[in-house]
């Protein structure tokens, strides 16, 4: 009976301890905060925008002597795009697709990673050996090239239907590794006591999995997760490099970039603003993600 | 340990078919057709192109033939660049695409080894910092930002090299989509040796050869390098996989002939022979690469038996 507030307070303290520890990594504070700015930035920015300048990410002024790339300027701080559209506005809603693509093909690849891997990890044996041989065999596709195939033949022409496609292919190719990781977390815990003793008083196994297993394996997976962010982000911009992604008028980091490619020696700063945010934005996530893994894993902590 | 080769290479057809069925699967089930384009054609001449193309028959005898085809190594003719068979495109884009992809793979490896080590070696130095950061703005700065933005630098302001076009291999037209091409893996790289050399300096084995007293340059180089680069090498297997999609941006950037210029192109057309070619021609190159990175990694690691 009194083995409730005791576990309920070393899992504080270990939660704690690894708060402590991430606030003492610089980089991974700075991070933190670029993160957390840029999401603010882009949540609120193009309302912001809406009320100084008139301008939205499709506005397209009337005057036709303002439909074209003007350099930037007070009105414009990253100037606009061929079409006169204000560039900030923009990159503020290309933020926000991103963003919102990266968390939500995330949170896919972790409920399917979480439930195969769990799955695997617990039930062992023969099952575990074809789930994970199933993965091996997963992870020599090319499935770039898959979903390259799958948005380029079922893409619509409807700006939400594709995003939705996107968020499932991305979702659907990044639960690999994260079943890996957790399979591994789940065999070196499924031996311990608490485990055992959940057997013992006849815990069912679906519950032993959810409730006893799922939040000690949470610490790899946050890491992994925010690690898996920036990861897909970065697969959503080349998708949308190459045409595939997010439709115009919608945007995000990787069709504004390649849209100021095709400029580039004319209007460099098309490229040059959605180009360095995408940049900023990863590098912060890559940064607080490495400080997420030395804070919540103290064996691979840096000296 | 032969026995292993055989049984893996065995294996590789059944995936190879699988990845062919999936993707043959998918151009199927999308709506429309290659020849739904632009043009509006007559009933007569959809008639005589569906019949031209096999497109007539019941699904499983195409399917049957495109297997049997695949089985004997014939891809058959596109269907956008007519008269040309796949073979022959495949064999003329592959040139391009392996010269970027082995020069970008041999430039991250060698740079990113070199930084990784000197990194471990002098940790928290202001070595070991810089190149860390340089290694993550690696990881962080997407390609098709990188490579434009050397394109500008290099070709519109420098005039150093040419901003996009292929003269082979000995070029200046090389540089600057192997660089595009190599910087995310020289970063992966930098930091999968950094911290698996980290690992092994720790040691015993390097204790002992510090208590022998071997000097510090024969214990990284002789001792640790051997453990130290075994994340490295399994990294190479998946490397790969990403060398595929690097080489299609960097293509597309610098307007290369290469395979994954046509793959684009080939979606964008549902030109069907020529995709399943290309995803089937890869996923044949990655499965025998990862056979030999396993290979390898018998051989350094003597802890693993096949």
């Amino acid at each position: 009976m009194s083995a409730i507030p005791i576990e309920v307070l070393a899992g504080t303290s270990l939660w704690r301890n690894a708060w402590h520890r991430l606030l003492r990594n610089r980089l991974a504070v700075l991070g933190m905060i670029l993160v957390g700015a840029m999401v603010v930035a882009c949540a609120a920015g193009p309302g912001i925008i809406y009320r100084a300048t008139g301008y939205t990410y499709d506005f397209i002024p009337k005057d036709s002597g303002l439909v074209k790339s003007f350099p930037p300027s007070l009105t414009h701080p990253m100037g606009t795009d061929i079409a006169g559209r204000d560039l900030l506005a923009r990159v503020l809603l290309g933020g926000r697709i991103s963003l919102m693509v990266g968390i939500i093909a995330t949170f896919v690849s972790l409920i399917i990673g979480i439930t195969y891997g769990a799955t695997a990890g617990y039930l062992g044996g023969k099952i575990d050996e074809a789930m994970m041989r199933a993965v091996d065999v997963l992870y020599s596709i090319p499935y770039m090239m898959i979903v390259i195939v799958l948005l380029s033949l079922f893409g619509s022409r409807s700006p939400l239907n594709q995003l939705f496609l996107l968020f499932l292919a991305l979702g659907a190719v990044s639960w690999l590794t994260m079943s890996r990781i957790v399979r591994g977390q789940v065999i070196s815990l499924k031996n311990q006591e608490f485990v055992l003793a959940a057997r013992a008083t006849g815990v069912s196994r679906r519950k032993i999995i959810f409730r006893h297993l799922m939040p000690n394996v949470l610490g790899p997976v946050i890491v992994y997760a925010t690690l898996t962010i920036p990861n897909v982000m970065l697969q959503e911009a080349f998708l949308s490099f190459l045409g595939l992604g997010v439709q115009a008028p919608l945007a995000s980091w990787g069709s504004l970039a390649a849209e100021g490619i095709r400029n580039i020696a004319v209007f460099p700063w098309q490229l040059i603003f959605p180009g360095v945010t995408m940049a900023v934005t990863l590098f912060s996530l890559n940064f607080l993600g490495d400080g997420l893994r030395d804070a919540l894993d103290p064996q691979t902590r840096k000296m | 340990m032969l026995k292993f080769v055989i049984r893996r290479l065995l294996s590789t057809f059944p995936m190879v078919l699988l990845v062919v069925t999936l993707t043959w699967g998918l151009i199927r089930l999308a709506p429309g057709n290659f020849y739904t384009g632009e043009r509006v054609i007559a009933p007569a001449i959809e008639k005589n192109l569906r019949a031209k193309y096999g497109f007539d028959k019941p699904w499983y005898v195409q399917y049957a033939k495109l297997m049997s085809n695949i089985v004997r190594g014939d891809f058959g003719t596109s269907l956008k660049y007519e008269g040309q068979s796949v073979n022959e495109i495949l064999r003329r884009t592959l040139p391009v695409s392996m010269t970027i992809g082995l020069l970008a793979y041999i430039l991250a490896l060698s740079i990113g080894i070199a930084a990784g080590t000197l990194a471990a070696v002098r940790q928290n130095s202001r070595v070991d910092y810089a190149s860390m950061t340089l290694a993550m703005l690696g990881i962080s700065l997407p390609n098709f930002v990188l490579g434009p933005l050397l394109v500008l630098l290099f070709s519109l302001v420098m005039y150093w090299f040419p901003p996009a076009r292929w003269d082979g291999f000995p070029s200046r037209s090389v540089v600057l989509p192997v660089i595009t091409l190599s910087a995310i893996y020289t970063a992966y790289v930098a930091r999968l040796t950094r911290s698996g050399m980290l690992e092994v300096l720790r040691a015993d084995y390097i204790r002992t050869a510090r208590a022998k007293g071997l000097d510090e340059k024969t214990i990284v180089r002789r001792h640790a390098m051997r453990g130290g680069l075994l994340p490295v090498i399994s990294f190479s297997g998946p490397a790969l996989a990403f060398l595929v999609t690097g080489t299609v941006v960097v293509e597309r950037i610098f307007a290369l002939p290469g395979m994954g210029n046509y793959f684009i192109n080939a979606n964008l057309n549902r030109d069907e022979p020529l995709i399943i070619g290309i995803v089937a021609f890869t996923s044949i190159a990655i499965l025998l690469f990862n056979l030999l990175v396993d290979i390898a990694y018998a051989f350094v690691d003597p802890r693993i038996r096949y």
